[in-house]
C-alpha cells in the first residue's frame, strides 16, 4: 500500500469538510477523486499534498506517517510531486528550467539528461528554449506534468488536469497520459468532476459526495454495483425503478419480473428501487412489450431513448445508431438486466 | 536523494501545534515598532485640551477642514483626469512623440510640490517677471486687469496636481499594459466604440491600481505643508503645525493629527470594503497586447497636447526656470559641500528604499501565507505613516526614540556608572526609521498588487518540487514581480530624496540634504540661491524615474522574458 | 536581486556616515538662524579658538521638541533662536541654564537678555511700516494703531500670522496695551487687508512696489536684501518703496532679537560660553549688520552702509521675554479676527 489514508477529518474553522475517510492505493495504481464540485475532492487531494492539515486520523505514504493530528509534514518533504488546475508553470523560466525546478540539487549532467528525457516522454522534445506563453494548452499540460515528474515522486498528485483543456484535446491527453502514467510506474491520485476522464485514467475510482467517501473500488464496479442511491445516479446513465420482492431471487417491477440475487435483510413483499441501465434495455422489434419514444439523443454511434412504458415508467434504452425511431413511435424493448442492484426505500442500500 | 524510503523523514517531523509562526511573529512585531510614532501621537486624545479645542472650533477648525476636503477633491480630479487620460492615450493609441512621453510623463513626479510652489509663485505673482511684463506692454496698473492668482486654493490644487498625477499615471499605465486584448475584445464585439472600451471595461478593470495610486497622491496632498503654507491656505495640516507652534499646545496639535489619520484609515477601509469581492485577476490565461490604435492627424495632435500639457506645466517649465536661476547663483552656491548634499540625499533614498522594500515584501509574503484579520490590520497600521505630515510624524519617532536612548542610559548608570547617552535618537539610524514609517506605504501596496497578481497555485507548484515557503518567494515570486519591485524601490527613492520636514527635524548635527538646503534658502526667500539644490533634486530624482518607466514600458506578463529565449 | 547583500552594504554605507562626536574640543549646536547665516561665524570662531562646531539648523520649535525628548542626554550645548518667544519658551520648559559672563554683560544691554542669564540677545531685528513713494505720504503715518484708520481700507499688505514675528509684534501690544485694546487693533487692521495674507515679508514689499496695495509691514532686514539684491527686479522694487520707522512718538519700533541660551545639559559649557561671547565681540556683531542687514545688539558698534541710510530709530524696549508670554494669547486673538 503505497498511500493510505485512516478515517480521516478535516475542518475549516470547524467547519467540517471531509469526514472519515479511508482509502488505499498500490504502488503503480491510478486513483481518482470523483465528485460533485464542492463535494471536497479537491480538499482531500491537497490534504495528502500537505497543503492542508488533518484534524483526525492520518495519512500515510510509503508506511511513514505524513499528517496526523499530532504533527504535519510540510509539502516540500512529502516528496509528493503535483500538477494543477492551472498548470501553474512558471512564466519566467523556460521549458527546461521548469521542468528541472524541482531537481536543482542533481548534478548539471543528469539534470539536463532528466529533462530531455521527459521531454522526449511528453512528446515535446525540442521544446526546452521556449517560454510557457508560447505553448499551447495541451504543451503546457503536458510539461507540467514533466515538471511534476521529474524528482521522481513517491506519488503524482494531478487536480482537475484536464479541465481547462478542450473536449478534443482532453480526451487524447487522458489516455496518452495515462500510458506515460503507466510506463513509469508512476503511483498517481486524480481529481475530477468528469466520470470519462475517470473511467479512462484510474485503477481505482473514490465517489466523494458531501465530505463523505461513497465508495472506493474500479470502475467497473461502480458502474454495475453501486453501493448507494448517490453512486449510482451521479455514475452513468439510468433510472430508478419501482418494484417489490417476491422472494430472495425475484424482483417483480413494471418490466416484469426481474431475476437476481436480491440482498438478506430485503423480506418478500418489501419496496424496493431497482437500478435499469440503458444497456439493461435491448430494443428488440419482435418482443411483445412495446414503449413510447419520448425523447431520443443521437449520439454518433448510437441513439439514446427515452422510453414510456405502457404503465407509465420511463426507461433508457441505447440502440445501434441504424436504428432510428421518431418519436412517439412504439417500438418492442427487453431488459437483460445482469447485474440487479436494487435500493430498499427507506434507503438502505444494498446489492446483489 | 532519490531513495523511496521515509526513513530520513523523521528528522523533519515537528508537531504542528505548539510551532511558532516566525511570519506572523515577525510581521506584528515590526508592525508594533512601526506603529510608535502613530501610537505616541495617538496617546495624546488623553490629554485634555478642552479650552483650545473650543478656541479652534469657534474660530478655525470648519476651515481647516472646508480647505482640505475641497484640496483632496481637487487634486483627485486633477490627477485622476490627468493620469489616467495621458496614461490611456500613451498605452492605446500611436501618435508623434509617444515614446517619449511614456517616459516623459513621470518626470513631473520627481519635483518637490513646494519647489514648484515657489517657481511658479516666482513666475506669476503679480510682481513676478510676467504680470509686470504685461503691465509695462499694455501700461496697465493695478486693478486694471485680472490675472489668475496662483496663490490660492486653485492655485495649490494645480501644482499639487501637477507633482502628484504621476502616481495615478504610473499604476493606471501598468493595469492598462496588463489588460489582455481578449478582454477588451468582448467590449468590440459588443459594439462599444474605443471610448467605450475605456469607460465600460478598461477603466472599471484598472479600477484598483487607478485607486491605489490616487490613495498615494491625495494622502501626499493630505500630509503637504510647503505648499499650502506658502500659499496662505489653511489647511489640517498647517493647522496642526499652528497649534503646536503659536498655540503651544502639543496635545491639541496631536488630537488634530490623530482626527486626520482616523479620516485617512476610514477612507482607506471604506474603498478596500467596496471592492471587497470583485477580483481583478487576468482571468484569461491567453494573452495577447492590446494593438495601439494609429490616430489620425487631427485626433494625434489632441493626444499630442493632452500630453504635453501636464509634462510642460509640471516639468519643462519650472526646470527651465530653476535653470535660469542656478546659471545666476550656481557660482556661490555649488561648492565641495554640495557633491556632500548629493551623497548625503542619495545614500538617504537609497538606504530607506531598500528597508521599505525588504518590510514591504515580509508583510505581503505573510499576509499571503498566514493572511489573518489580524494580520491584514496589522499591515494597514504599519502603512498608515504616509498620511500623517513629515513634521508630526517627526515628533512621533523623536519622542518614543528619545525615551528609549535614556531608560538604556539611566540603566547603565545605576548598573555600571556609565553613562551610554542618545544611541539612536540624532542619528542617521532615526532618519531611516522616520522615512521607513512614512513611505512604508507606497512600497506595501506596490508589492501586495504585484504578489497578488500571481496565482496561488505558483507556491503550491513551488512547495510540491520541495521548496520551502522561503525559497519559494526567492525563486519564483520575487522574479516574477521584479517589475513590481523595482517601482517600489523607485517611488520610495524618489520620496525620499523629496522628503523635508522630517529629515529637518531628525537628522545628525553636521548633516544636510538637498532637499534641506534647499528650503533653507526658499524658506528664507532667496529663491534663486535655492534653485541649484531644487534642480539637483529633481535631476537625482529623474535617473529613477526613467528606470522605472522604461522596466515599465517593457512590462508585458511573459513578454520580457522572451527575449532571453 | 540579492536583497539582502544590498541592505547590508546600504547600512554599512549609511552607518558610516554617522559622525563621531568626540573630539575634545568641541561644541553642539542647534540653531533656528539658517546655517548660511551663521556658519561663517562659526568657522572663524573653530579657527580662532580651535574648537570644534557641530551644527544642526531647523524651525526653532523643532529643535525645542528635541531638547525636551533628548533630556539630560542632549549633545546639544547652545541653542541659538531667531526671536525671543522661542527663548522664553525654552526656559519656560526648564531646557535652558543660567550663566554669567562679564563679557556678556557687558556687551548686551539689559532688555536683550533675560535677568539672570538663561539666554542673550545677538542681533536686533525690527519689524517696521513700508510705504508706496507714490501713493502714501509719510506724514500720514505714525503709528501701528495708526493702520486702523479706515483710510487704509484695502490698502495693507502683510504676511500670514502663522508667522512668528507677527505673533511677535501682536504679543509686544498686549505686553504695551492688554488684550482688549489689542484684539480692536487687529480687528481693525484685518479690515483694511488689501489682500489675503499669504507669501513671505519680501512679497508684501513687493506687491507695496507693484501697486496691489500702498503699506507693507515687514522686517527691514528683508528691505535691505531687496536694496542690495544682485536681481535688477528686486532693487527696482525696493526703489518704488521707503521704510518708516513707527512709534516714534510712542513705545518705539517693534524689535525682536536673534538670540542663545546654553542647555541646561550642556556637556561643553565653558565651550558654549565662549562661543556667545564671541557672537558679541565687535567683529562678529558688525557682521549681521553686513550679512543680513541685522542690528547689533551691542551699542558702539559700527552699523553697515544700507543700515546707515534708514537712520537713526527709537526701539522698543520692552522686556523680550513678554513677547514669549504672550504669543499664545495674540494666536488667539487674530484667529478670532479672521486673519488667517
Amino acid at each position: 500500500m503505497l498511500l493510505k489514508l485512516d478515517h480521516i477529518d478535516i475542518a475549516y474553522a470547524d467547519v467540517p469538510v471531509i469526514r472519515d475517510v479511508s482509502l488505499g492505493l498500490e504502488d503503480g495504481d491510478i486513483g481518482c477523486l470523483l465528485g460533485p464540485s464542492g463535494c471536497g475532492k479537491t480538499t482531500l487531494l491537497r490534504a495528502i499534498a500537505g497543503f492542508e492539515k488533518v484534524k483526525k486520523g492520518k495519512i500515510m505514504i510509503q508506511h511513514g506517517v505524513v499528517s496526523s493530528p499530532q504533527l504535519h509534514v510540510p509539502p516540500e518533504k512529502r516528496r509528493i510531486g503535483m500538477v494543477f488546475q492551472d498548470f501553474a508553470l512558471f512564466p519566467h523560466l523556460n521549458v527546461a528550467d521548469n521542468i528541472s525546478f524541482g531537481i536543482r540539487k542533481m548534478a548539471s549532467r543528469s539534470r539536463l539528461n532528466r529533462v530531455n528525457e521527459l521531454l522526449r516522454l511528453v512528446g515535446l522534445a525540442g521544446y526546452g528554449n521556449q517560454y510557457p506563453h508560447q505553448l499551447s494548452g495541451g504543451q503546457q499540460q503536458r510539461i507540467a506534468i514533466a515538471r511534476a515528474m521529474a524528482p521522481r515522486p513517491n506519488l503524482l498528485l494531478m487536480d482537475e488536469p484536464f479541465s481547462s483543456l478542450d473536449v478534443e484535446l482532453r480526451e487524447q491527453l487522458v489516455a496518452e497520459i495515462r500510458s506515460i502514467l503507466k510506463q513509469e510506474k508512476i503511483t498517481a491520485i486524480l481529481v475530477t468532476h468528469d466520470q470519462y476522464e475517470a473511467f479512462t485514467m484510474a485503477d481505482k475510482i473514490g465517489v466523494i459526495n458531501g465530505g463523505q467517501l461513497e465508495q472506493w473500488d474500479t470502475a467497473y464496479n461502480l458502474y454495475h454495483q453501486p453501493q448507494s442511491r448517490f453512486v449510482a445516479d451521479f455514475i452513468g446513465q439510468g433510472v430508478m425503478m419501482p418494484g417489490k420482492v417476491i422472494n430472495s431471487h425475484q424482483v417483480d417491477t413494471e418490466l416484469g419480473v426481474i431475476d437476481g440475487k436480491v440482498p438478506e435483510g430485503c423480506e418478500p413483499g418489501c419496496p424496493v428501487d431497482i437500478l435499469v441501465r440503458p444497456d439493461d434495455i435491448v430494443h428488440d422489434d419482435h418482443s411483445k412489450r412495446v414503449a413510447e419514444v419520448v425523447d431520443k439523443r443521437f449520439r454518433g454511434a448510437d441513439f439514446l431513448y427515452t422510453l414510456r412504458l405502457e404503465s407509465g415508467g420511463v426507461v433508457l434504452c441505447l440502440t445501434p445508431s441504424h436504428h432510428d425511431h421518431a418519436i412517439g413511435e412504439r417500438i418492442g424493448i427487453q431488459h437483460r438486466i445482469e447485474h440487479l442492484v436494487l435500493f430498499r426505500r427507506d434507503n438502505f442500500v444494498t446489492h446483489t | 536523494m532519490h531513495t523511496n524510503t521515509f526513513s530520513n523523514l523523521a528528522r523533519h517531523l515537528v508537531p504542528s501545534v505548539p510551532r511558532p509562526d516566525w511570519w506572523r511573529g515577525s510581521v506584528l512585531l515590526i508592525t508594533l515598532i512601526l506603529a510608535l510614532p502613530v501610537l505616541v501621537i495617538f496617546s495624546f486624545i488623553f490629554t485634555p485640551s478642552g479650552e483650545v479645542w473650543r478656541h479652534l472650533a469657534d474660530t478655525v477648525l470648519a476651515s481647516y477642514v472646508t480647505n482640505s476636503l475641497l484640496l483632496v477633491v481637487g487634486v483627485a480630479i486633477g490627477t485622476l483626469l490627468i493620469g489616467v487620460s495621458t496614461a490611456w492615450v500613451v498605452t492605446a493609441t500611436v501618435f508623434p512623440g509617444r515614446r517619449i512621453f511614456e517616459w516623459a510623463l513621470l518626470l513631473p513626479m520627481a519635483m518637490p510640490a513646494y519647489i514648484i510652489a515657489y517657481t511658479y509663485t516666482g513666475m506669476l505673482d503679480f510682481a513676478g517677471p510676467l504680470q509686470s511684463t504685461l503691465r509695462e506692454w499694455f501700461d496697465w496698473g493695478y486693478g486694471d486687469y485680472w490675472f489668475p492668482d496662483i496663490r490660492s486654493l486653485w492655485g495649490a490644487m494645480l501644482m499639487l496636481t501637477l507633482v502628484l498625477y504621476p502616481y495615478v499615471y504610473l499604476l493606471a499605465r501598468a493595469a492598462f499594459l496588463e489588460q489582455s486584448v481578449y478582454v477588451l475584445d468582448v467590449g468590440r464585439s459588443l459594439g462599444f466604440g474605443p471610448w467605450r472600451v475605456l469607460f465600460r471595461i478598461a477603466l472599471p478593470l484598472a479600477r484598483p491600481a487607478i485607486i491605489t495610486g490616487l490613495s498615494l497622491a491625495l494622502m501626499e496632498t493630505l500630509a503637504d505643508f510647503g505648499t499650502v503654507q506658502y500659499f496662505g491656505i489653511d489647511t489640517f495640516t498647517t493647522g496642526i503645525y499652528r497649534t503646536w507652534l503659536g498655540l503651544g499646545d502639543s496635545a491639541a496639535a496631536a488630537q488634530l493629527s490623530a482626527m486626520l489619520l482616523i479620516f485617512v484609515f476610514t477612507l482607506v477601509v471604506v474603498e478596500r470594503w467596496s471592492r471587497r469581492q470583485a477580483q481583478y485577476h487576468n482571468s484569461s490565461r491567453s494573452f495577447k497586447p492590446v494593438p495601439p490604435i494609429r490616430l489620425t492627424r487631427a485626433r494625434a495632435t489632441v493626444a499630442f497636447l493632452v500630453c504635453l500639457f501636464p509634462l510642460l506645466l509640471g516639468f519643462i517649465l519650472p526646470a527651465l526656470q530653476l535653470l535660469s536661476w542656478s546659471i545666476d547663483t550656481a557660482a556661490d552656491v555649488v561648492d565641495a559641500s554640495f557633491f556632500g548634499l548629493i551623497l548625503n540625499s542619495l545614500s538617504l533614498a537609497m538606504g530607506a528604499s531598500v528597508i521599505a522594500l525588504t518590510i514591504a515584501l515580509l508583510m505581503a509574503y505573510a499576509k499571503r501565507l498566514r493572511g489573518n484579520a489580524l494580520l491584514n490590520i496589522a499591515v494597514r497600521i504599519a502603512a498608515m505613516g504616509y498620511a500623517i505630515p513629515g513634521t508630526v510624524l517627526a515628533v512621533g519617532v523623536m519622542i518614543p526614540f528619545a525615551w528609549i536612548d535614556n531608560s538604556i542610559d539611566g540603566w547603565m548608570r545605576e548598573q555600571f556608572d556609565v553613562s551610554t547617552g542618545l544611541i539612536l535618537s540624532g542619528t542617521v539610524v532615526a532618519l531611516l526609521f522616520a522615512y521607513t514609517v512614512r513611505f512604508l506605504s507606497v512600497s506595501v501596496q506596490t508589492v501586495e498588487a504585484g504578489l497578488g497578481k500571481i496565482r496561488l497555485s505558483m507556491d503550491d507548484a513551488g512547495r510540491s518540487l520541495g521548496y520551502t515557503p522561503g525559497r519559494v518567494l526567492r525563486d519564483i515570486h520575487l522574479p516574477i514581480m521584479r517589475t513590481s519591485l523595482l517601482t517600489a524601490l523607485l517611488m520610495v527613492f524618489v520620496d525620499v530624496l523629496k522628503e523635508l520636514p522630517a529629515t529637518l527635524m531628525l537628522r545628525p548635527f553636521n548633516f544636510n540634504t538637498l532637499a534641506v538646503r534647499a528650503y533653507e534658502l526658499a524658506g528664507d526667500e532667496r529663491l534663486a540661491d535655492a534653485a541649484s539644490a531644487a534642480l539637483s533634486i529633481v535631476l537625482v530624482g529623474i535617473i529613477p524615474v526613467i528606470l522605472l518607466s522604461r522596466s515599465i514600458s517593457r512590462k508585458r506578463p511573459g513578454e520580457e522574458y522572451v527575449a532571453q529565449a | 536581486m540579492s536583497i539582502l547583500r544590498a541592505t547590508t552594504l546600504l547600512l554599512l554605507a549609511t552607518i558610516s556616515i554617522v559622525p563621531v562626536a568626540q573630539a575634545a574640543q568641541e561644541v553642539n549646536l542647534y540653531s533656528a538662524r539658517k546655517e548660511k547665516l551663521i556658519k561663517p561665524l562659526l568657522d572663524r570662531f573653530t579657527q580662532q579658538t580651535g574648537i570644534k562646531v557641530n551644527l544642526v539648523t531647523g524651525k526653532a520649535n523643532a529643535l525645542l521638541q528635541r531638547l525636551k525628548s533628548e533630556g539630560r542626554n542632549t549633545p546639544a550645548d547652545l541653542l541659538l533662536t531667531t526671536d525671543a518667544g522661542n527663548l522664553y519658551r525654552a526656559q519656560q520648559a526648564e531646557l535652558l541654564q543660567a550663566v554669567e559672563s562679564k563679557t556678556l554683560e557687558s556687551s548686551v544691554p539689559a532688555h536683550y537678555r533675560e535677568p539672570e542669564g538663561h539666554w542673550y540677545g545677538l542681533s536686533v531685528r525690527a519689524r517696521t511700516i513700508f510705504y508706496a513713494n507714490d501713493r502714501v505720504d509719510p506724514k500720514e503715518l505714525g503709528s501701528y494703531a495708526g493702520l486702523t484708520d479706515p483710510k487704509w481700507k484695502g490698502r495693507i499688505c502683510i504676511r500670514s500670522s502663522n508667522n512668528i514675528y507677527n505673533q511677535s509684534l501682536v504679543a509686544s501690544m498686549i505686553a504695551h496695551q492688554g488684550v482688549a485694546k489689542t484684539e480692536e487693533w487687529v480687528n481693525g487692521l484685518v479690515k483694511n487687508f488689501a489682500r489675503r495674507p499669504k507669501g513671505g515679508d519680501r512679497d508684501q514689499i513687493r506687491a507695496a512696489a507693484a501697486g496691489e496695495c500702498d503699506i507693507a509691514i515687514a522686517n527691514t532686514y528683508y528691505y535691505g536684501a531687496m536694496q542690495t539684491s544682485s536681481k535688477e527686479r528686486d532693487r527696482a522694487a525696493a526703489k518704488e518703496v521707503s521704510l518708516f520707522w513707527a512709534n516714534q512718538d510712542s513705545t518705539g519700533t517693534h524689535v525682536n532679537i536673534s538670540g542663545g541660551a546654553v542647555t541646561r545639559y550642556a556637556g561643553n559649557k565653558e565651550n558654549a560660553i565662549k562661543l556667545l561671547e564671541f557672537l558679541v565681540n565687535d567683529e562678529s556683531q558688525r557682521w549681521y549688520g553686513e550679512v543680513n542687514n541685522e542690528y547689533p545688539v551691542k551699542s558702539g558698534v559700527e552699523i553697515s552702509g544700507t543700515l546707515k541710510k534708514w537712520g537713526e530709530f527709537k526701539a522698543d524696549t520692552l522686556d523680550l521675554h513678554l513677547l514669549g508670554k504672550y504669543n499664545a494669547e495674540a494666536v488667539r486673538i487674530m484667529d478670532r479676527a479672521g486673519w488667517r
